[in-house]
């Protein structure tokens, strides 16, 4: 009877242990390192230790003129670079009490939103190659460089654009530019086709997404939820509708909802703003007019070239320009764009001279991996993977 | 247009009546309130329940060393419901602590917890009170105006002692602050010039 005792208080065992997640790991998107205190392949605990890319960029954009400030913008969400830029030059524009002309505004909403296509087909395709499904990422990448080829054609860079400046634009489309996208705007409907026809039905794809890091609408909120991640919860809330910037109150569009919000429906939810993004870049196509696309005030916005070797003042201009910069009144401001990831943001303040006192970027990411621990919790290792795709994390903006 | 004006100030009535606010305003279009500290916990949770104001965006420090509480402490609310967002702005002085909100908002815990890190202003009530951005064993609260930009540790690889070390930073040229700053237009008073607009008769 003893023996028996003792040989059932054996096996009894409970195998807890802790793993290291990262920082170096393909699953983690970047620099994530992630304790996990497991009981057998059940996640107990989640604790991301996050700052591995910590850059300091708030403290150098201290540092910097407004202009001098841009760049960094581009390396906080490395995947869709134009969207971080576009709540700095917003939240520069409020401040100097300026508004952008028609055609660079139209230029920045096309661009923003071909910067989210841009970041949806990495999320997506990375999230399925996180659950084991190679051909999206595959497809994805040959996608992805036709978007980066028009950013190199409108900026000159492929990813650290610095196009979005406070006042416009940096430079106008290059001529066959617009016919360019018009084109690509056409086809690449059928490529989400393709991709939908890949994962959507598919079984495997289903079994490991649906019903996994699932959060009620409310829990989503308290979190600090926003774009593609609270809208899969079911809240239709869109800064691009309800609190529209430039010419988004002009354009048409849906804002896809999710029911469950489940990996799958975060799944759903960007696909589906793929589509809507392609319907607003063919807006922005057929309503954008030939027009300046910066301020024409040569104290914000930089003269062009060809004028500098003509006019002294315009030499002037451009001198001070890239040396001291611009003054901009005192004062502070939160402005917030939709960027891809959700809600990004940018509390900028003033004290009058050519520098910001301070700039504070709010990251998307971060409020959506805090919440990791709550969505992975009772969940398998390999579902915590899958969550974290689903969340769409990109290390550079939640570091700075 | 008149409809909406109405009800924007409706907003910032109420808010205004507050028990807690110093001052609410509308500064370029946004909703903005300054609380007194000791006063903000009571607040924020009147905003929560009572403006349903579910979210907490961001939490964010802005330092004034030459003031004598020293610190704004910034709380971005957003209320989805009524499409409305509302900054709180605490001021709080060196090595004094704020009530934590992470017991409101669980969301506010890390931007707290990044509060602390960069700018060293504790929250009383916060269950992890960990550094979050910087490294392990970093010492120091980088956005502070008096943390240089340069910091004061350098990490490199030691073939020595086979292992990564921290060193003080060494700079090859001294860190030159580049001040373009026109004296024609951003300083009011040239050197030299004080006793132009001095009250000497």
């Amino acid at each position: 009877m003893s023996e028996l005792a003792t040989r059932i208080s054996k096996t009894v065992e409970i195998d807890n242990h802790t793993i290291n997640f990262g920082p170096q790991h393909p699953a983690a998107h970047g620099v994530l390192r992630l304790i996990l205190e497991m009981d057998g392949e059940v996640v107990e605990r989640a604790d991301p230790h996050i700052g591995l890319l910590h850059r300091g960029t708030e403290k150098l954009i201290e540092y910097k003129s407004y202009l001098q400030a841009v760049p960094y913008f581009d390396r906080l969400d490395y995947v869709s670079p134009m969207a971080c830029e576009y709540a700095f030059a917003l939240a520069t524009e409020k401040l100097l009490g300026i508004t952008a002309p028609d055609r660079a505004q139209w230029i920045r909403v096309m661009f923003a939103e071909i910067t989210r296509v841009l970041n949806h087909l990495l999320g997506v395709s990375s999230f399925a190659l996180d659950c084991g499904a190679l051909t999206p990422g595959l497809w994805g990448y040959v996608e992805r460089e036709k978007l980066l080829e028009f950013h190199e054609a409108v900026s000159g860079a492929r990813f650290h654009s610095n196009y979005f400046r406070p006042g416009g634009v940096a430079k106008d489309l290059p001529a066959g530019l617009a016919d360019d996208i018009a084109a690509w705007a056409e086809t690449f409907p059928k490529f989400i086709d393709d991709v939908e026809a890949l994962l959507t039905g598919n079984r495997i794809w289903k079994q490991r997404v649906v019903d996994i890091g699932v959060i009620p609408a409310e829990d989503a909120l308290a979190w600090g939820f926003s774009g593609p991640c609270l809208r899969a919860s079911g809240i239709a809330w869109d800064l691009r509708r309800s609190q529209p910037y430039d010419k988004y109150s002009e354009v048409d569009f849906e804002i896809p909802v999710g029911r469950h919000g489940d990996c799958y429906d975060r799944y759903l939810v960007r696909i589906a703003e793929m589509r809507e993004s392609v319907k607003i870049v063919k807006q922005c196509l057929q309503k954008m007019k030939p027009g300046p696309i910066k301020v024409q005030d040569h104290k914000i916005a930089p003269p062009a070239r060809a004028a500098m070797k003509q006019s002294m003042e315009a030499l002037i201009h451009h001198f001070k320009l890239y040396t001291e910069g611009y003054h901009v009144p005192a004062g502070a401001t939160y402005t917030v764009v939709e960027a891809p990831k959700g809600e990004f943001g940018v509390y900028l303040v003033s004290d009058g001279t050519n520098r910001p006192y301070r700039c504070k970027i709010r990251s998307t990411g971060f409020s959506h991996l805090q919440a990791l621990e709550t969505l992975a919790k009772g969940h398998m290792l390999a579902d915590t993977v899958a969550i974290i795709g689903s969340l769409d994390i990109v290390f550079g903006e939640i570091d700075r | 247009m008149a409809d909406e004006l109405i009800k924007a100030d409706t907003v910032l009535d109420a808010i205004a009546a507050l028990p807690g606010v110093m001052v609410a305003r509308r500064d370029l279009g946004e909703l903005v309130v300054e609380a007194a500290r000791g006063d903000d916990y009571a607040l924020f949770t009147r905003l929560r329940d009572e403006f349903a104001f579910a979210q907490v965006m961001d939490i964010c420090g802005v330092d004034f060393p030459e003031r004598a509480a020293r610190f704004d402490v910034i709380y971005n609310l957003l209320s989805v419901t009524r499409n409305e967002r509302v900054r709180v702005v605490v001021q709080v002085a060196d090595s004094v602590s704020l009530t934590s909100v992470s017991s409101l908002w669980p969301s506010a815990t890390w931007w707290e917890r990044e509060v602390w890190d960069l700018f060293g202003i504790p929250f009383e009530g916060l269950a992890d009170h960990r550094r979050i951005l910087t490294d392990y064993g970093f010492e120091g609260h980088p956005l502070r105006k008096d943390f240089p930009l340069t910091g004061y540790v350098e990490v490199h690889y030691d073939d020595e002692q086979k292992s990564v070390v921290y060193d003080k930073v060494k700079l090859t040229q001294e860190f030159r602050n580049f001040d373009f700053l026109s004296p024609w237009e951003g300083m009011t008073t040239l050197p030299g010039d004080e006793k132009a607009r001095g009250d000497r008769k």
